[in-house]
């Protein structure tokens, strides 16, 4: 067995910023970053995207809590996931950035409380960095400014400790596609974006680069630039 | 033997328990170690499982959908790959530690964990947070190692050495029902842990801790997590997971109980009036193509009053009272199996026939599953229907976050005395007639207020205007 090139104890974080990727795209490239994360044939993984408009169930999900049918979803282009991560149904669209970590927790961050936490704290450290007081709220995972949902947060551990799934903050997103659902199950809280708590247009883009140093700091990681997720990093040194 | 356990692993500090989601692999599979066999799910995380060792999987203890403590076990793997023993009863098998009776004598040795022959989670090395297994540890250490990070903080706040406590979770931890039954001053007999679920006491948390609990805690504790007790099955039952509409509504009823003290006062309406403006105005309201119920008309009456009962109409909120610019009435629906409360948003605006439409829209759309989220939130004030069915007369729990509730019974003819206006003298009438409830949230609202709000509710129905 050769040794890995990238062990549990790298301290490199490869960012990865997509653009817009149809989800399914997502997640196979999550699948595929898993095992040659696991195998130690590429540093921890930061994937930042948007998805086209779409609708996915987490395991804990209620299906009573997509509010719209099949015929409605066609109407407004949603397409709808079944995915294996934590959570019940959220939304993702154009205006709201996704973050994927595929990170090895071994060998000291091995909790998966520990991991929610520290993703609410990249999402609130990002918010700060704009003046927005970004919160959290005990037994209800994700960010709030006030009562309203920003962020969403819902992940996956694979054998081996490795990440995958994330966050999904609302920078710039048509708030009125939370309407098709009841989000993460919860009924008496409403949702929010960036843009709608500055009133002003906010760019994904410049999300992007906040919350790539603010994870970078949350995890003590050093930032490397990669390229689309079908190129492998391992020649790349 | 090489039959080895696979627990429910701790996957992070606080988390006491996981739900199995799905199965990788089934009895008689063989699995590379480190192969997922299983997923399980907590609050926002899916993880998977890998097998700690090479071998055929022989039993799964565990079902899809079954949510079970920290260290239960799930599964056994064989690892000389013999033929799997379906089905096979833990007992046949090596003991397993969790079988053991309990000594009464020194609880300490009932969790003497035997050497661990599994990992507990997805790697091969023990948990950042917990000390290493193998070191030197005296029993009380190792009886910490083998309690949830609940019980621990419980055991702290109330000054009790969990050794003292005895355990009838897996290997004879302490489990939280454990020591809250201990807290309650009644040691649990420990039964023999070939029962799968201990039949734990009623938990009595709160009242417990507030004479050690600091403000803070005490607040978590009260307001905190919802626990319901579990009871052991009989034969011939049937176990089915609640459904997350069945969840949402068992944890509200058990907050809303447990922080508001709920008082209810009755008064009964007569609906003559009402029923002669119904009578007289179906025609009319049909070629519009609405329907005006009896509940329209109580929602139309309360939304007129509210306005005059700012605390009937208000919340209290930590040591504040919240009183509500707006009026929104709930309306429970009965989904048949399930409850939901869509709101009318600003009541005291919509006239007698536009409350009469929304009902109806809210209803059809609660049944067919189009509510949108705007539609279930920011209840003031609600009203539930138990008349509906025949009922006389209920005691309905105020949803959290509210100070009142009103229930209506059953509308029915009765015979009553009433005066004749013209002679003063008394008769027997037969009068169409409704046995109001208002639950009232007595921190904010008292007794007379309730009367009031009530008197004024007859009053109004009794003498419904014209032009509602």
């Amino acid at each position: 067995m050769s040794t890995p090139l990238y062990s549990s104890n790298s301290v490199e974080l490869e960012v990865r910023e997509l653009g817009l990727v149809p989800y399914r795209e997502a997640l196979e490239a999550q699948a595929d970053l898993v095992a040659r994360r696991r195998a130690g044939d590429i540093p921890d993984q930061l994937l930042l995207l948007e998805h086209p408009h779409v609708l996915t169930l987490g395991t804990g999900s209620n299906p009573d809590h997509v509010l719209v049918d099949s015929d409605g979803r066609d109407r407004l282009g949603l397409e709808l996931f079944e995915v294996g991560r934590g959570g019940d149904v959220t939304y993702h669209g154009p205006g709201q950035l996704v973050g994927y970590p595929v990170l090895d927790l071994k060998p000291d961050r091995r909790d998966v409380t520990r991991y929610l936490r520290d993703l609410e704290a990249i999402v609130i450290a990002a918010l700060a960095e704009y003046g927005v007081q970004g919160q959290t709220i005990e037994g209800l995972t994700g960010v709030w400014v006030a009562d309203r949902k920003i962020a969403a947060i819902g992940v996956r551990v694979s054998s081996g400790w490795i990440t995958s799934h994330g966050f999904a903050l609302n920078v710039d997103s048509d708030l009125s596609y939370y309407e098709t659902i009841v989000p993460c199950g919860i009924v008496d809280r409403s949702v929010t974006s960036l843009s709608r708590e500055l009133d002003r247009h906010v760019e994904v883009a410049e999300v992007t680069s906040v919350v790539r140093e603010a994870f970078a700091l949350e995890f003590g990681r050093r930032i490397r630039v990669g390229g689309p997720t079908n190129e492998g990093s391992e020649g790349q040194l | 033997m090489a039959r080895i356990e696979v627990p429910m692993p701790q996957m992070g500090e606080s988390i006491a328990e996981g739900t199995v989601s799905k199965w990788l692999k089934s009895v008689g599979d063989t699995v590379e170690r480190d192969e997922p066999i299983l997923e399980i799910s907590t609050d926002k995380v899916d993880a998977e499982i890998p097998s700690p060792q090479s071998g055929t999987l022989v039993e799964v203890r565990v079902q899809e959908g079954e949510t079970v403590e920290v260290g239960t076990v799930v599964a056994f793997i064989d690892t000389e790959g013999g033929a799997p023993t379906l089905a096979a009863p833990a007992e046949v098998a090596e003991p397993a530690p969790a079988t053991q009776p309990a000594v009464e004598e020194s609880p300490a040795a009932v969790v003497e964990p035997t050497p661990q022959p599994v990992v507990l989670e997805p790697s091969e090395e023990a948990p950042a947070s917990a000390p290493a297994e193998g070191g030197p540890q005296s029993a009380e250490d190792r009886l910490r190692t083998k309690s949830t990070p609940v019980v621990r903080r419980i055991a702290e706040e109330h000054g009790i050495t969990i050794g003292d406590v005895p355990g009838t979770g897996h290997a004879g931890r302490v489990t939280k029902q454990d020591i809250l039954g201990f807290i309650e001053g009644g040691a649990v007999a420990a039964p023999s842990a070939a029962a799968p679920t201990p039949p734990p006491p009623a938990p009595s948390m709160p009242v417990a801790a507030a004479d050690t609990a600091a403000p803070s805690d005490l607040w978590s504790a009260f307001y905190g997590e919802v626990q319901h007790p579990e009871f052991p099955v009989r034969d011939g039952d049937q176990v089915e997971p609640m459904d997350k509409i069945r969840r949402l509504t068992a944890e509200h009823m058990v907050m809303a109980k447990r922080v508001a003290p709920h008082v209810h006062s009755f008064i009964e309406v007569d609906f003559s009036r009402v029923d002669q403006i119904r009578a007289a105005n179906k025609p009319k309201w049909a070629e519009q193509g609405a329907r005006v119920s009896y509940t329209a008309f109580v929602a139309w009456a309360c939304s007129r009053l509210l306005r005059s009962y700012p605390n009937v109409n208000g919340t209290v909120s930590g040591n504040n009272i919240i009183h509500r610019g707006n009026v929104n009435i709930g309306m429970a629906v009965d989904l048949d199996p399930g409850l939901i409360v869509p709101v009318i948003h600003d009541t005291d605006d919509l006239s007698l026939v536009g409350i009469g439409k929304k009902i109806i829209d809210l209803a059809e759309r609660a049944r067919s599953r189009k509510l949108n989220p705007s539609d279930i939130q920011g209840a003031t004030f609600s009203i539930t229907n138990p008349g509906v069915l025949g009922t006389l007369v209920g005691l309905p729990v105020i949803p959290k976050g509210t100070s009142a509730i009103l229930g209506t019974g059953a509308i029915e003819k009765r015979t009553v005395v009433v005066e004749d206006p013209a002679t003063g003298t008394d008769a027997i009438a037969i009068r169409k007639r409704s046995l109001f409830s208002l639950g009232y949230d007595h921190r904010l609202v008292d007794g007379a207020d309730a009367a009031r709000f009530l008197a004024g509710l007859k009053a109004l129905l009794e003498d419904f205007p014209e032009d509602a």
